[in-house]
């Protein structure tokens, strides 16, 4: 089975990827029961005896040894120290040591040149190394997973300059981004900037990009809140949905040992589930698997258009014990509504290029088909794909729910997404607001602003014109004739 | 003589493996309608055939399991392991502990990851270990390959490797049972992998033994009444299928011993190169339930199976009984599915003396074909399966040209706008390549197409 490593960079990055290791150990821990190191739990984890210092991985062997001490495949990046050595001080810094960490005092102060072109070329040799040391611990790395948001300085900056390196270093593996969009009332006031500059970065060198907005996080977990009882003892309160299973919502998961939830951890969770989601396939059985590198193959038509917008049901599931198939069915028709989707998008009025489901649990093929069969007349699909449909089977529910549903879907209407930011950039940009904070920084230059605004602008286009041909009819091209 | 079986991919894995079991459910099945003396032979024959059988005892006396004359590959570790342990779970049979392949990076449905990469590195291994297969053959009858058109493992590397089969055994006969996606959805790029696989199986493979999803889906849900269809019910449909042609049988011009004889198969079937495409119908199937309680007569199903063949129906319900076997329109086509030839099984009672001359009738078959060549009957009087009476139906019509049609169709429309092209040009395909594939496959359909 192939490895994967997880690149968390910026304070963001580095917050879901603490609730996604969480995450990821609990799911384990019900998964594995037996606490047996096996090939899936090592696509995560290594396990080392922890005795010794710089300890080597135990190996494999037939996967039936015990699990000794887990360390998380993971590359831990921040410009400030805060967050990361924060995690260290709590109950996961045992699943990391300090030669996985890289850390600087004074941070990237909201600036993306600070961050990848003084940063990224001052800890260029640090932060290869430390990439390289975890790469090494695998015997098969199949996938990088970059977690950072698009706003800041760091996240933006160094994330995308590790994507580089990467790219170049590891052109084999397939680079994964998880990208958090500000929101359009974002408190950093160059976070168009740093978006757009970001942008051009991933467009040229990531695979595949899952773009993910923070209001659309903040609106699932208002959803959710609203569906669950009560967290605080004492008060029942009768009447208002009971019906709904404790710790079974996308969202659940405080930190292990800390008392009080973080105001980010539901969001955060809600982006950690996405990946576990999204590797399950790869990770343990079904009877149709998704590997990893399946999800590029059939969702990327074009080189450039790998952004996928994603959604993630049910949110949380009912108690009672019975599943009707109905509900099932609204797991899937939940998926395709606007107010499921992790960006503020409506893929449903837009056109699709390619669409994945990802089906985890107690499921059968024959559902998935009925459903697509539904759902497929009101859905508008590009001509050249009518049949865009990229289906998997899990075995392995999540934890808390008997089954889930996760799409991934290349839709066109992420181009509006895309327009907004590029908009509140030429805001800025006409008026040369800021622009000598970033010109100041050695090596950055103007005309990085224009080819990423170029750049951006080439994208919207690209799918801002598939979308036109939405509705339109379509001229075949003839198919090869025989001559007789 | 004995047959080797290639499993390739996730889906080759699972439609071998439970192919292995039904021939080893029907080898040990209870009714059998044989004396005891003839079913031995059935069974001698099937377990020689498609199992090698350890000669000595081991040490408490008792006989090992027969094990499978079988290749695994899979280029993920998944599937073949899963396949070894329902095989070693079956308590009946297994697999040789040796003769499998796997790497830890699947192809992820890119048929040129498979072809272009891992089938020249993995080549020396997978031949080593057919090697080592046919060694333990006195006689060796030719190879099954399973596999899918959809995926990239099954389709890429099946490709591949049986084109290395065709170097490395030119004169051996190879057949590939491939799995036809569904219509719609399982991989987006299935129409460009089935395109490439489809082409260069033309080119090397004997025989091309077509089982469509969508067909079976509907034989589970119509005929055997499943509920919610898992692969696990359409893997035992296919399995069902392809044990009742390979079961051993007695062919008129073959002697009287029992056997099963892929030469011959392959030699009736695909008497000529640009028609490879096999089908096969089977009757009756149904649920275990049913079966104690039907009654089937011979007329009726061959009558059944017939029309099947003429209508190009899958299955025993919903058959067109308007379409007749005419001449021509004027325009030169034909509307009923007209055959090159067919080879009829029978299994069960009253087997021996049935009259299938309805099948060497002229007018379902091409005119160019000799009307001797065009018809053989197996038989075999033992039940099959538990069912008293089985008719089998492998043809080689016209019947695969409407679903090549909708693949080239769907992966030509993709094509003209180039989608997906650059993750098949990323690994050494060319666009040319994709254009060869086109014109073979279209060459396909204008041949069948002018039957």
């Amino acid at each position: 089975m192939t490895q994967s490593i997880i690149v968390q960079v910026g304070q963001c990055g580095n917050q879901i990827g603490c609730r996604f290791w969480d995450l990821a150990l609990r799911e384990y821990a019900q998964v594995n029961k037996d606490g047996v190191y096996d090939d899936s739990i090592g696509s995560f984890f290594r396990n080392v005896d922890s005795r010794h210092e710089d300890p080597a991985n135990i190996p494999l062997g037939e996967g039936k040894g015990k699990i000794k001490s887990l360390k998380a495949r993971a590359v831990l990046v921040d410009m400030e120290e805060g967050v990361v050595s924060e995690l260290m001080k709590g109950p996961l810094g045992e699943v990391f040591d300090c030669r996985q960490l890289l850390t600087d005092v004074s941070g990237s102060g909201n600036n993306w040149a600070t961050g990848h072109k003084m940063y990224g070329s001052q800890y260029k040799e640090q932060l290869s190394e430390a990439v390289r040391r975890a790469a090494e611990f695998c015997d098969c790395l199949q996938c990088f997973f970059v977690i950072h948001s698009m706003g800041g300085g760091t996240g933006s900056g160094v994330g995308t300059r590790i994507l580089n390196l990467l790219e170049d270093d590891y052109p084999d593996v397939y680079r994964f981004v998880t990208a958090v969009y500000p929101s359009a009332e974002d408190d950093v006031i160059t976070s168009p900037y740093n978006s757009v500059l970001a942008m051009r970065e991933l467009t040229n060198h990531a695979d595949c990009v899952l773009p993910i907005e923070n209001q659309a996080l903040v609106d699932i977990v208002n959803k959710i809140t609203q569906a669950l009882p009560p967290t605080k003892s004492g008060k029942r309160v009768y009447g208002v949905s009971p019906a709904v299973k404790p710790d079974s919502a996308l969202t659940t998961g405080t930190a292990v040992g800390s008392p009080e939830e973080k105001p980010f951890d539901k969001m955060n969770n809600l982006v950690a589930n996405l990946l576990l989601n999204l590797t399950s396939s790869a990770r343990f059985e079904g009877s149709l698997n998704i590997d990893l590198n399946e999800i590029t193959m059939n969702l990327v038509p074009f080189p450039k258009m790998h952004y996928l917008v994603a959604s993630q049901t049910p949110l949380y599931c009912m108690a009672d014990v019975k599943v009707p198939p109905r509900r099932l069915d609204q797991m899937f028709s939940d998926a395709f509504a606007k107010d499921h989707q992790m960006l503020k998008v409506d893929p449903k009025h837009s056109l699709y290029l390619a669409c994945a489901l990802m089906v985890r649990g107690n499921v059968e093929l024959s559902d998935i088909r009925r459903n697509i069969d539904r759902l497929k007349p009101n859905l508008n699909f590009v001509h050249w794909n009518e049949e865009g449909w990229k289906t998997g089977l899990c075995s392995v529910a999540p934890v808390g729910q008997p089954y889930s549903l996760l799409t991934l879907a290349n839709n066109t209407c992420i181009h509006n997404t895309f327009t907004d930011i590029r908009d509140r950039f030429t805001k800025l940009f006409k008026r040369k607001a800021h622009l000598h904070h970033y010109t100041q920084v050695d090596g950055m230059d103007m005309s990085d602003f224009t080819d990423s605004l170029e750049s951006l602008n080439s994208v919207i286009a690209d799918y801002y014109n598939l979308e036109q041909t939405m509705g339109q009819p379509v001229v075949m091209e003839p198919r090869l004739q025989i001559a007789s | 003589m004995s047959v080797i079986t290639l499993q390739l991919g996730q889906c080759g894995n699972q439609v071998g493996e439970q192919t292995f079991s039904t021939l080893i459910d029907d080898v040990y099945s209870k009714s059998i309608g044989v004396s005891s003396q003839d079913n031995h032979d059935y069974i001698q024959t099937c377990l020689s055939t498609f199992f090698s059988q350890p000669e000595s005892k081991s040490r408490d006396g008792s006989f090992d399991l027969p094990k499978a004359r079988a290749v695994l590959v899979d280029m993920e570790t998944k599937a073949v392991a899963q396949s070894l342990q329902q095989a070693r779970k079956s308590g009946k049979w297994s697999y040789c502990p040796e003769q499998w392949y796997s790497q830890k990076r699947g192809s992820g449905n890119n048929w040129a990851y498979g072809y272009c990469v891992h089938g020249p590195r993995s080549q020396d291994d997978i031949m080593n270990l057919v090697r080592r297969e046919v060694e333990k053959c006195d006689r060796l009858g030719g190879f099954i390959n399973f596999l899918s058109l959809a995926g990239g493992t099954g389709s890429g590397v099946g490709a591949f490797v049986t084109q290395s089969l065709r170097d490395e055994y030119p004169f051996s006969f190879i057949v590939n049972q491939v799995v036809w996606p569904y219509s719609t959805g399982e991989v987006i790029v299935q129409n460009y992998n089935a395109v490439l696989t489809l082409s260069h199986l033309y080119d090397t493979a004997d025989a091309i033994l077509v089982m469509e999803n969508d067909s079976l889906h509907k034989i589970c849900s119509q005929l055997l009444n499943i509920k919610n269809i898992s692969f696990r019910d359409i893997n035992k449909v296919i399995a069902h299928k392809m044990t009742s042609v390979l079961q051993p049988s007695l062919a008129a011009d073959l002697g009287t011993k029992h056997t099963c004889d892929l030469g011959y198969i392959v030699e009736r079937l695909t008497p000529h190169p640009q028609h490879k495409l096999l089908t096969v119908k089977n009757i009756p199937q149904m649920s275990d339930i049913a079966k104690e309680f039907s009654t089937y007569q011979w007329p009726g199903l061959l009558k059944n199976l017939r029309q099947m063949l003429i209508a190009d129906s899958p299955m025993e319900e919903g058959i067109n009984w308007e379409v007749k076997p005419a001449t021509r329109t004027e325009s030169g086509h034909t509307c009923f599915n007209r055959s090159i030839s067919t080879l009829l099984v029978l299994r069960g009672k009253e087997t021996l003396s049935l009259d299938a001359s309805m099948f060497s009738d002229p007018n379902i078959y091409a005119p160019w074909v000799p009307q001797d060549l065009a018809s053989c009957v197996f038989r075999q009087p033992r039940w099959f399966c538990g069912y008293e009476k089985a008719a089998t139906l492998v043809g080689n019509s016209s019947a695969s040209v409407k679903p090549l049609n909708k693949i080239i169709d769907k992966a030509w429309n993709m094509f003209a706008s180039r989608a997906y092209v650059h993750q098949y040009l990323k690994h050494g395909l060319t666009e040319e390549d994709f254009l060869d594939s086109f014109v073979s496959l279209e060459k396909v359909i204008d041949s069948y197409t002018k039957l």
